[in-house]
């Protein structure tokens, strides 16, 4: 489409990227009168680094002080319990145990705990056998602890979407399918171009992730690079539930990561990793079999009962690290109203609501008067899961709806209703509705209900089945119809 | 919430549900229910369109739809009671099922015998942790047979299909029917893990590739598949380097192997065997939780369904005795041992008060061995091979020769047996 041809729209703040910061940076602006859209290139919020994140909410003990990551990092932390009772988001409390393996390793143990009461994060050291009690299925190598009872896990995705649920229900705007393809300044307007608008805006926003060194550059600010870093993480069968019941991390054997860890997530399931490693390309999410062998050598060190058989699916996310190593959270030296907020890799997540927060405050102090709604409503509507409820409140529910008796997802019960709902809230793809649901995230990764889910998102957004993709354009399902192959003589 | 009592529930309505509720029928079970998930009964069977069914049973070459229809057929003219689209959510030790559907809600069954007839799920690629990256294209066999046989969907023009079992056979076929190409059958063993006569008959007669001793070891492609490697692997299926090849396809299947679904059954509380992931059971097939039955694919993975359906008629049957009371504990329990190149038997106990009929799989091909029960019964099998399930029974008076409190079943060589039954 050509230039001239393309839709004009001003707003007054335009964010760039619906991760996890993009979505929770527009929930906190939708607090304010403000015009507020959010572009996003993917089909849905949250589909890049958010959503092959570990999911740990950090406790605020591992990053070096006088960096960003520890000015935001605990505060971050503290968040979370009302972030997610707000958005009903499951977060689990589990605690974080960082375990020394070795005498040697007691040194970093103390220095952890050390840092966590200078910085007011509740700490406790743990002895072997108190680790033992809390945590059996330890290696018996292990010989003390520290322990970190508010850290935790929650499912990265699913804050992400709710986050972006909430502002669009307080009238922030998203439009996704929309990467910003060019971007200029024309006196103090700032203006971003997708493939279908042209977009005015006072500030801009950048949380693009991966590719928010990108994004500046198409500003002529060009300061600082994004440098991709890939994680693997191993996700166990529930049966393994139980395994460990908090996040255990080793004592690291760098300062690049925190190691690799044995993770309880929110959803009850074990999953191991991730890797860290740098690479060139900021596509490359596939998982290898040396981040297979490093992961499993590492976390049976931790727990030998991990077993690779019960694994029932393997993903990698790419880190979108500074090369500054901290993150980037500040106007723009050469762009007036042009805000970063990049470089956030870890503990970007448990990080985010902090920084979030400090959003409308930064906006302030370039002088931006920012008025608070009156109904600004920060709770989103809950959500059914039919899984966790009694028989009887199944039993009811169903007689309101009789969807919630039809199971689509028999490995994490999973009702249609639920799927209905999804759509409702946004989902447009096969991964959307898993990501929101779990239909499909379960023992048999879909093997049996995916063409079910897939008949539900067709009629519900009424688009043929050869359009429902596992992610976007380009990544339909079922490529023909029966029959019409035939007598094409493929070659 | 709705109450029900019946005297045999069928948890699954496919070709081991069937069996099992005609049979529980024919031996004087009142009410006997089978509790479907699916809109109809027939389970997997319905979308294998392919022939080859029923050669032992009906003597006929039938499709799985014709073969279930048989069976379906019989159900009508009994007064044997059916729930479809019903899910069991749990099943407790007492013999309770707690299960759903839209009309009626929430259902608490009481059974005085429950028949566990789940049958089984694929494998998938995260069990066997193929690395590369997650793009759309990629199915597990049985779901891309669903897409093309019920919902009239074609997954791509170019197929590579790792693993070579059944489905994946007939699914390389089906494909080739269809106008896509195959590419490809890629199988990590040196030997074909489906029927000889699906190799024959899906892959030879159409010229598709078989790989062996070969293994996928990436996947390529950000949005939809675009291409795997191939690459030949050593004794301990590790890539070897230097022998990887690029194949360029928009689909994979996998068909690398079925696990029973025994989530209810475990939640129940009955005990599984690791080798076959399936119940324990006695020589009536009842799991460790008494009245509790388990038959076809649930309890062990078979090659035939003709199998599945006489295994389901005895759990069927012996089910409703239980529940009518004439299925008293048996005096003597013989444990059953899988010896050499045996990698399972069932069932696992047996009771010497009734002819046994036994199944059991290798853990390699051999030729030219006998099949040795206990020294009481030994059989000359030409050839064994993991895809075909063995199948021997032991009458009551060959039993009756038993010492001691175990069988051991075992493959011996030619030279080692003298006798020959």
């Amino acid at each position: 489409m050509k230039r001239e041809a393309k839709t004009k729209k001003a707003v007054q703040v335009a964010i760039v990227g619906g991760g996890i910061i993009g979505t929770l940076t527009a929930r906190e602006l939708s607090r304010y009168q403000l015009d507020v859209l959010l572009l996003e290139k993917e089909a849905e919020v949250g589909w890049g680094t958010t959503k092959a994140n570990s999911g740990i909410v950090h406790a605020g003990i591992h990053e070096d002080p006088g960096t960003l990551k520890a000015k935001y990092c605990f505060p971050g932390n503290q968040m979370f319990p009302r972030l997610c009772e707000e958005l009903d988001v499951s977060f689990k409390q589990t605690g974080i145990l960082v375990v020394a393996l070795a005498e040697e390793e007691m040194d970093m143990v103390h220095m952890y705990y050390q840092r966590g009461l200078e910085r007011g994060v509740p700490v406790r050291l743990l002895s072997r056998e108190e680790v033992l009690a809390q945590e059996p299925n330890l290696s018996e190598d292990v010989v003390g602890s520290v322990f970190a009872p508010e850290g935790g896990a929650v499912m990265p995705f699913e804050l992400a979407a709710a986050a972006m649920e909430n502002a669009v229900a307080n009238g922030a705007e998203l439009m996704t399918e929309s990467p910003v393809i060019g971007a200029w300044v024309e006196g103090e307007k700032k203006y971003l171009e997708t493939p279908t608008h042209i977009i005015e805006a006072d500030v801009v926003i950048n949380a693009a992730g991966l590719f928010a060194d990108e994004i500046a550059r198409m500003f002529g600010d060009d300061y600082f690079r994004i440098l991709p870093r890939k994680g693997e993480e191993y996700l166990f069968d529930l049966e393994l539930a139980g395994l460990v019941n908090s996040i255990i991390f080793p004592v690291p054997a760098s300062k690049i990561s925190k190691g690799i860890l044995v993770i309880h997530t929110a959803d009850g399931n074990i999953m191991i990793g991730p890797t860290s490693d740098n690479v060139p390309a900021k596509d490359d999410l596939g998982t290898t079999y040396s981040g297979f062998e490093r992961i499993f050598s590492e976390t049976r060190r931790l727990v030998p009962g991990l077993d690779p058989r019960k694994v029932i699916t393997q993903f990698a996310g790419l880190r979108a690290a500074s090369d500054r190593g901290d993150f980037i959270i500040e106007f723009s030296p050469n762009v007036p109203g042009l805000l970063h907020l990049a470089g956030i890799e870890s503990p970007g997540l448990t990080a985010a609501p902090a920084i979030a927060a400090d959003v409308p405050k930064m906006l302030e102090e370039q002088g931006f008067k920012l008025t608070p709604k009156e109904n600004f409503q920060p709770r989103r509507e809950g959500v059914v899961r039919f899984r966790q409820l009694s028989r009887k409140e199944q039993d009811e529910l169903i007689r309101q709806n009789p969807a919630y008796g039809r199971m689509v997802c028999r490995c994490e019960t999973v009702t249609e209703a639920e799927i209905v709902d999804a759509i409702r809230r946004g989902a447009r793809t096969l991964d959307g509705v898993k990501f929101r649901t779990r239909a499909g995230a379960g023992r048999c990764q879909s093997g049996f209900c995916q063409p079910v889910i897939m008949e539900i998102l067709s009629r519900e957004l009424g688009i043929p089945a050869k359009q429902v993709s596992k992610r976007g354009a380009g990544s339909e399902q079922v490529k023909y119809e029966a029959k019409e192959l035939l007598g094409k003589g493929v070659s | 919430m709705r109450k029900l009592e019946v005297d045999v529930a069928i948890i699954g309505g496919g070709p081991a549900g069937l069996a099992a509720a005609l049979a529980a029928h024919d031996q004087g079970a009142a009410e006997v229910l089978i509790i479907e998930r699916n809109h109809e009964l027939g389970g997997i069977l319905q979308q294998c369109i392919h022939h080859g069914f029923g050669l032992h049973r009906f003597k006929a070459e039938l499709t799985g739809p014709e073969y279930a229809q048989r069976f379906i057929n019989e159900l009508k003219d009994t007064d044997i009671k059916v729930l479809l689209e019903t899910m069991v959510l749990e099943v407790t030790k007492d013999r309770t099922i707690y299960a759903v559907n839209s009309r009626e809600g929430m259902l608490e069954i009481s059974a005085k015998a429950i028949v566990l007839a789940m049958g089984c799920r694929e494998r998938t690629r995260g069990a066997l942790r193929i690395p590369g990256k997650r793009p759309a294209g990629i199915f597990s066999a049985g779901t891309a047979q669903r897409y093309m046989n019920i919902d009239g969907y074609i997954p791509g023009r170019k197929a590579v299909i790792l693993g070579s079992g059944d489905i994946g056979l007939i699914m390389a076929r089906r494909l080739t029917l269809e106008g896509a190409k195959v590419e490809a059958v890629v199988e990590i063993l040196p030997y074909a893990a489906g029927l000889a006569r699906n190799v024959v008959q899906c892959l030879e007669d159409f010229d598709i590739p078989l790989h062996l001793e070969s293994t996928v070891t990436e996947i390529h492609g950000d949005d939809r598949l675009e291409a795997v490697t191939i690459a030949k692997v050593d004794e301990n299926w590790r890539p070897i380097p230097g022998t990887e090849q690029k194949i360029e396809c928009d689909t994979l299947l996998l068909s690398v192997g079925l696990i029973p679904e025994n989530e209810l059954s475990s939640g129940a509380g009955v005990e599984l065997d690791p080798v076959t992931n399936g119940p324990k059971v006695d020589d009536t097939l009842m799991t460790s939780i008494p009245g509790v039955f388990a038959c076809g694919n649930v309890l062990h993975v078979h090659d035939l369904v003709d199998n599945v359906s006489k295994e389901a008629e005895r759990a069927g049957a012996f089910a409703a005795q239980y529940a009518l009371d004439k299925l008293p504990a048996p005096p003597r329990r013989i444990k059953v041992e899988a010896g050499e190149n045996i990698r399972y038997v069932v069932p696992h106990e047996i009771s010497l008060e009734r002819p046994v009929e036994f199944f059991m799989r290798v853990q390699r091909p051999e030729a030219d061995v006998y099949l040795d029960l206990g020294g009481l019964r030994r059989v000359k099998k030409p050839f064994v091979r993991p895809s075909e399930m063995l199948d021997i029974t032991l009458s009551v008076e060959q039993l009756s020769k038993l010492e001691g409190d175990t069988l051991r079943v075992r493959i011996v060589s030619g030279k080692e047996a003298g006798v020959d039954a």
